[in-house]
């Protein structure tokens, strides 16, 4: 059994939280002390059913003004699968929060309220998954109940959409028409919707392949921490742990150490108390080599015979995520897995109109700005591409005076 | 790519091993908060395939209500002599001893609430700028919206508002002085998820998770041990029923279950088919709807 985690984007007027309860109850995920915590509580449905969105929001604020401001993880699993949701708000004020849970996401649902269709809303979280590069997109047309489970409706929606999706090159995208409120096409196929032919929501996320998920194949391991027992039966004992984010390692591999590209021979990896013949993307490891390295935290250790890209000037998408903006002129640091280097914004290439994807030239990046900038690091980065690698292909910036993370930005391309 | 077969468990222990190292790497004074529960016993596993052959680069560090169930004591020392780690324990009879907190009165008072001002006069005393924690975000829905590493004030408070936007695998572990950071590797583990991998990695855990006779009084239509600790009077009937705890904490609020499961598969298939969430067995969580927001934000774990 394995992990899908998704997340949904959409307004809490679009049903989304209402969806991510209904998949709860119709899975029988909620518990008998929590059912009667929301049974309890004061907020109800017009028609005087519970109100499963409560089920969702969690903090005092978010009841009181019927709103999700945090991202909320949900955990539920099937027979088939475990799932975690990432529940994000919708609404632009809260962009920065919606990046946050789509970053660990496999897969988006999108939710659009059929009687509004297509709304500039819905561009700009479509706009968010292309930019995060989340393979799998459902998108869910709710509140079919409203427009009499029309065929007609759902078709037009998608339709367009199809365009949408293409511009924004989301490749894998699947169109299911529910009601979050009535519960069709959620859990259960529904039998108001007789023209529907496809797969249930739940059904799907059952179903859909994220075996590779990241397709490269390059072994990377950042170095998090260097084991030196020093004690008498283990003194020359070094192992170098971390977690493989890509490709894998194999004993006798030969490796480069960057940034200082010192070259060795893996002698050994180890994993508490087995030893391991492989360590592959995903796996928390301790690697041997056979030669003395100068190693710590901050280093990576690749395959001599893929190296990844090396420089002090990159070019990355930006998520402006601080109420402060962007300021040209200081230093920040930026975080680039276990490395902590100095950083600057060298240039504004361009800012995106998230609304419309417009791209306009731009000399202020403030809260929830997104754009393509020049990223200019105090110490060689060794990096790969966004679309090859999520994990080796960000960063985050970090605001010295504040120590606030401040930034998201995705590798897309070597600065001249 | 590879051909090893990484199940859910294996991905959830390499992200909390993931977790881990950053603290090491990223704190000068980190600490693990250990309670003798089960999550935070699943922690020193995982520290120790995280770190192992090496030290641990914390240490335990246990807030003792001294309202224990006497099998979690004589299990957490077997487990440090054994481990060969440092214990740092925060006594919160100290705290009332010294004033500095006053005991609850009534019949359901406890000591719960008291271990927050422990806690922050513990992390003050030792300096310590990272406290790792056995916070799951299926817990409770103010845990669900919590940050792996989720930032304090010089007050330990929690701003729900003002949280760090948390990207991928990125921990930023930055902080002003006088803050620290609490931080929780098994945020993404359920307590499904808790006992497989128990059973699994065959963990040892204190005797009271599994079904054993005890003398219980009914509260509030929960199972509490009948113990020194819970204020009795007339009214309450002691009976004894054959019980197991789902949860750990202090005596006085961790409520009972009547159960006949005495090995981990049968608690694995009780979970199952559970339809009361294991918070539910905890009378600190019943007062209100946002009980667990206001003791966040207070500095509770």
């Amino acid at each position: 059994m394995n992990i899908l985690k998704f997340f949904t984007a959409g307004s809490v007027d679009d049903g989304k939280s209402t969806l991510i309860g209904r998949l709860l109850y119709d899975t029988d995920s909620i518990l008998a002390d929590q059912l009667e915590a929301i049974q309890n509580a004061n907020r109800k449905n017009d028609d005087g059913t519970v109100d499963l969105a409560i089920l969702t929001d969690g903090l005092r604020a978010e009841r009181e003004q019927g709103i999700t401001i945090d991202v909320a993880y949900k955990y539920f699993q099937t027979d088939k699968r475990k799932f975690i949701i990432a529940d994000t708000p919708g609404h632009i004020q809260y962009t920065r929060n919606m990046v946050t849970g789509a970053s660990t996401a496999n897969l988006a649902i999108i939710l659009v309220d059929a009687r509004n269709g297509i709304i500039e809303q819905t561009i700009r979280h479509s706009y968010l998954v292309s930019l995060l590069g989340i393979k799998h997109v459902v998108l869910a047309v709710n509140k079919m109940d409203m427009v009499d489970y029309s065929e007609t409706v759902f078709d037009a929606i998608t339709q367009k959409y199809k365009t949408l999706a293409e511009e924004l090159k989301l490749k894998d995208v699947t169109y299911i028409p529910v009601s979050a409120l009535k519960g069709d096409n959620i859990v259960h196929q529904s039998e108001r919707m007789t023209w529907y032919t496809g797969e249930s929501l739940l059904h799907f996320l059952e179903q859909v392949d994220t075996a590779v998920e990241d397709k490269s194949e390059k072994a990377r391991m950042p170095v998090q921490w260097v084991i030196r027992p020093q004690t008498d039966e283990l003194h020359d004992y070094r192992g170098y742990s971390g977690r493989v984010v890509s490709g894998s390692f194999k004993v006798n591999d030969k490796i480069t150490v960057l940034p200082s590209g010192a070259s060795s021979t893996i002698s050994k990896i180890e994993f508490f108390d087995k030893e391991l013949e492989e360590a592959s993307s995903g796996q928390s490891v301790t690697i041997h080599l056979a030669t003395d390295v100068d190693i710590s935290r901050g280093d990576t250790i690749v395959n001599s015979s893929a190296l990844p890209q090396e420089s002090k000037l990159v070019e990355a998408d930006l998520c402006w995520m601080d109420t402060k903006a962007l300021d040209t002129s200081i230093t920040y640091l930026l975080q680039h897995n276990s490395k902590l280097t100095k950083c600057k914004i060298a240039e504004v290439v361009y800012k995106v109109d998230i609304n419309t994807l417009e791209k306009h030239a731009a000399d202020e990046f403030k809260l929830n700005d997104i754009g393509r900038v020049v990223l200019k690091t105090a110490d060689y980065l060794p990096f790969d591409f966004y679309d090859e690698s999520k994990a080796n292909g960000s960063a985050i910036l970090i605001d010295s005076r504040t120590n606030l993370t401040v930034g998201a930005t995705m590798f897309r391309a070597l600065a001249d | 790519m590879s051909k090893y077969n990484f199940d859910y468990l294996d991905e959830l222990e390499a992200e909390a091993i993931h977790i881990l190292r950053e603290v090491a790497g990223q704190f000068e004074k980190p600490a693990l908060l250990f309670s003798g529960g089960k999550d935070s016993i699943t922690l020193v596993r995982l520290a120790e395939k995280a770190f192992r052959p090496g030290k641990f680069p914390f240490p335990l560090v246990h807030i003792d209500t001294g309202h224990n169930f006497e099998e979690t004591i004589d299990y957490r020392d077997s487990m440090v002599a054994r481990l060969g780690e440092r214990l740092i324990v925060g006594s919160v009879q100290q705290s009332i001893d010294e004033g500095k907190v006053v005991e609850q009165k009534g019949k359901n008072a406890s000591r719960n609430a008291l271990q927050t001002v422990t806690l922050l006069e513990t992390i003050e005393k030792y300096q310590f700028d990272a406290c790792i924690g056995g916070a799951r975000r299926d817990e409770e829905k103010a845990r669900a919206k919590e940050r792996i590493f989720s930032v304090r004030d010089e007050f330990g408070q929690w701003d729900p508002k003002r949280q760090r936007p948390e990207l991928w695998n990125i921990y930023n572990g930055k902080i002003n002085k006088g803050e620290n950071v609490r931080v929780f590797p098994i945020s993404n583990w359920t307590e499904l998820d808790v006992w497989n991998y128990i059973r699994r990695e065959k963990i040892e855990l204190p005797s009271i998770y599994f079904a054993h006779d005890r003398d219980v009084i009914t509260r509030n239509g929960q199972l509490m041990a009948a113990s020194p600790y819970v204020n009795m009077d007339d009214e309450d009937v002691v009976e004894r029923k054959k019980v197991r705890f789902r949860t750990v904490g202090d005596i006085s609020c961790t409520a009972a279950i009547e159960s006949d499961a005495f090995l981990i598969d049968d608690i694995i298939s009780e979970i199952s088919q559970s339809k009361i969430s294991e918070r539910g067995a905890r009378m600190d969580d019943k007062v209100s709807e946002a009980a667990m927001e206001d003791r966040k934000k207070g500095g509770y774990f």
